[in-house]
């Protein structure tokens, strides 16, 4: 059995820019009537989605790359340095940094890497990620396995609420998820991007048709890259720290477990997947701090089992009731 | 010279036990086309089940050297309960759905195991080097060599070449390689597929196990072994070709040189000269060493 084309619906322009505005408000509100703990882990979740709405743009075009660790890190110690050596406190331009280093980072590998397919592609994207994880591990002047700390970001020049401070960087995560996420939507369904899913069909066939497959995968790959590189900023603005695990092959998995639960079925299931991802380790590791892993991985199973096209097949499935 | 005799020694010794679970790993993909990242757990299982059963094997003040017995035991132990468990009441819901999907079961049950190793042991390292030191040194060319290393060498080389000749020289192997080619047609022929998905299946289990088993009385057992062992094994698999037998043994190889030059030469470079490697190799053969390209379909 194989998975069924990822064909998005056609949504118009003021549609989907009109859902990005409703969608921002509603992360807005959802901050202010949150509990804090629950802020801290939203804007984690969110900031790894968008690694794994960049994985979910290569696996449309048939590759799964195991190594957006590379990017990730990348972005994170691009904004992380700034911060701490050049004063550069601005939450949006520490994103924009952060996302334009992931890019340029990935942008030499990118055409090499679109020759490859299948675990291929996963290994080499993955030996990317590792060669960075030994050099961060080996660099004192980075922190070396420790890493270092940052501190609260700034967001145009003003400073964090001191009853909550958790919102700041909320809103600015709030803000990039839903800009990203709509880009990636229209994306998904322009030309260029339907392309991708002919190439994962059949990319002899699309040569033949006159487009370049090894353009339309390192386009897609350095895409992905940006959005790492705004995840990896953002993760470390959370957390408040960066060390090299930000580049070690577990973290790159998990952006794209979260992708193959969510499916492909949708842009919002990747950042839900990523939310309820978050949801079930957070309380797995809070009620069962022996056996959190086991509580996680009955998850991933009971999900794959019951759910196979991811947790986007229940949107999936809504669509198709109301359809029909 | 000395320098040169020792990284070759220590390369040759890291890739033999990473060659016996890289062939466990390659030999499941290449039957059961299932990517398992739960085998660098087996490994961890069969390292932790070796250690407790030689501790009390020795405490019942038998020679060390008898350790490697009940190392292999242990690993014989751990693929009959093991495997089959895994392979009939979890892998086998999964028959045939998307590759990458089966990749997500196995990370699923890898993490499970993890807790269930933490259950079990605990989290406190388990040391039984007594059987490590059991068999002395080796004075060669000047130099002193672990006689535990060499043997660990020469399990390794009896693994493999078992192995192949099993799938090469034998009805079972034949019949073996029927299935991977095609088991619709291998069915369609009286061959009981299941039996030998079970069976293959069982073996990459023991494989990864007896790599734990052996290399427990050189290392500390604790938490956290699977997750290096996996990613390597990994890597010598893609080096070397996946299905490939001599693709896991070169690739084996290869990644213990590169390790062994790493340490001795530049010890910054440990953590990442495999992947340097690994790399390099599949920017020249796309596919590892002994993989055939393949056509792309039309």
């Amino acid at each position: 059995m194989t998975m069924p084309t990822p064909y998005f619906p056609p949504l118009s322009a003021a549609r989907l820019l009109s859902t990005a505005v409703l969608g921002f408000v509603l992360l807005m509100v959802f901050g202010y009537l949150a509990p804090k703990w629950m802020i801290s882990l939203a804007t984690l979740a969110l900031a790894n989605g968008l690694v794994s709405l960049g994985i979910l743009i290569m696996m449309r075009s048939g590759v799964v790359p195991f190594g957006q660790g590379l990017v990730f890190a990348a972005g994170g110690y691009a904004a992380a340095l700034a911060f701490k050596y050049f004063g550069v406190r601005d939450a949006l331009l520490l994103c924009m940094l952060g996302g334009m280093t992931g890019l340029l980072v990935a942008a030499p590998f990118a055409p090499l890497l679109a020759r490859y397919r299948g675990i291929f592609f996963a290994m080499l994207s993955l030996s990317l990620s590792m060669v960075l994880y030994g050099i961060l591990m080996k660099t004192d002047a980075l922190g070396g396995s420790d890493g270092f700390n940052v501190s609260r970001p700034t967001l145009l020049g003003m400073t964090a609420p001191e009853q909550r401070p958790e919102m700041l960087l909320w809103g600015v995560t709030a803000f990039f998820t839903c800009v990203l996420a709509t880009l990636v939507r229209l994306y998904c369904n322009s030309s260029r991007g339907l392309l991708s899913l002919s190439v994962r069909e059949n990319e002899l066939r699309v040569e033949y048709l006159g487009s370049s497959v090894v353009n339309i995968v390192a386009w897609n790959y350095v895409m992905a890259a940006f959005l790492g590189g705004v995840g990896g900023v953002l993760s470390v603005l959370a957390l408040g720290h960066i060390e090299p695990n930000f580049a070690y092959w577990t973290t790159s998995g998990e952006f794209v477990f979260v992708a193959i639960l969510a499916g492909q079925h949708s842009v919002l299931a990747v950042l839900a997947s990523s939310f309820v991802l978050e949801l079930v380790r957070s309380f797995s590791s809070a009620y069962f701090p022996n056996t959190w892993q086991f509580a996680l991985g009955l998850f991933l199973l009971l999900v794959i089992r019951f759910l196979p096209e991811g947790l986007g097949s229940l949107m999936h499935w809504r669509q198709k009731s109301a359809r029909n | 010279m000395n320098l040169l005799l020792t990284i070759l020694f220590d390369g040759i010794t890291y890739a033999s036990w990473l060659f016996v679970v890289a062939l466990g790993l390659t030999l499941v993909f290449g039957v059961l086309k299932i990517l398992n990242i739960a085998h660098g757990s087996f490994y961890a299982v069969g390292a932790y089940a070796g250690a407790s059963l030689v501790g009390w094997v020795l405490s019942m003040k038998v020679s060390p050297a008898l350790g490697v017995v009940a190392l292999v035991m242990a690993a014989v132990g751990v693929a009959a309960l093991v495997a089959p468990l895994t392979e009939r009441g979890l892998l086998r819901m999964f028959y045939g759905r998307d590759e990458v999907l089966l990749v997500l079961v196995t990370y699923a049950l890898f993490l499970m195991l993890e807790d269930v190793m933490k259950m079990i042991w605990g989290v406190n390292p388990y040391y039984v080097s007594d059987t490590y030191q059991a068999f002395g040194n080796i004075e060669l060319g000047g130099l002193s060599y672990v006689g535990y290393d060499i043997l660990l060498i020469g399990v390794a080389v009896v693994c493999g070449l078992i192995t192949w000749w099993v799938l090469n020289h034998t009805r079972k192997g034949k019949i073996v390689t029927a299935v991977i080619h095609s088991p619709e047609v291998a069915s369609s022929m009286g061959v009981k597929v299941s039996r030998i998905y079970t069976g293959a299946f069982t073996a990459g289990v023991f494989l990864a196990a007896v790599g734990g088993a052996l290399t427990a009385p050189m290392i500390s057992v604790q938490p956290g072994l699977s997750v290096g062992v996996i990613i390597t094994s990994f890597a010598v698999v893609i080096i070397g070709g996946l299905g490939s037998i001599e693709g896991a043994a070169i690739g084996a190889l290869v990644v213990g040189l590169a390790r062994a030059a790493s340490v001795h030469i530049w010890p910054p470079a440990e953590l990442f000269s495999i992947y340097v490697v690994m790399a390099t190799i599949l920017v020249f053969k796309p596919e590892g060493l002994f993989q055939r390209t393949q056509a792309r379909k039309i």
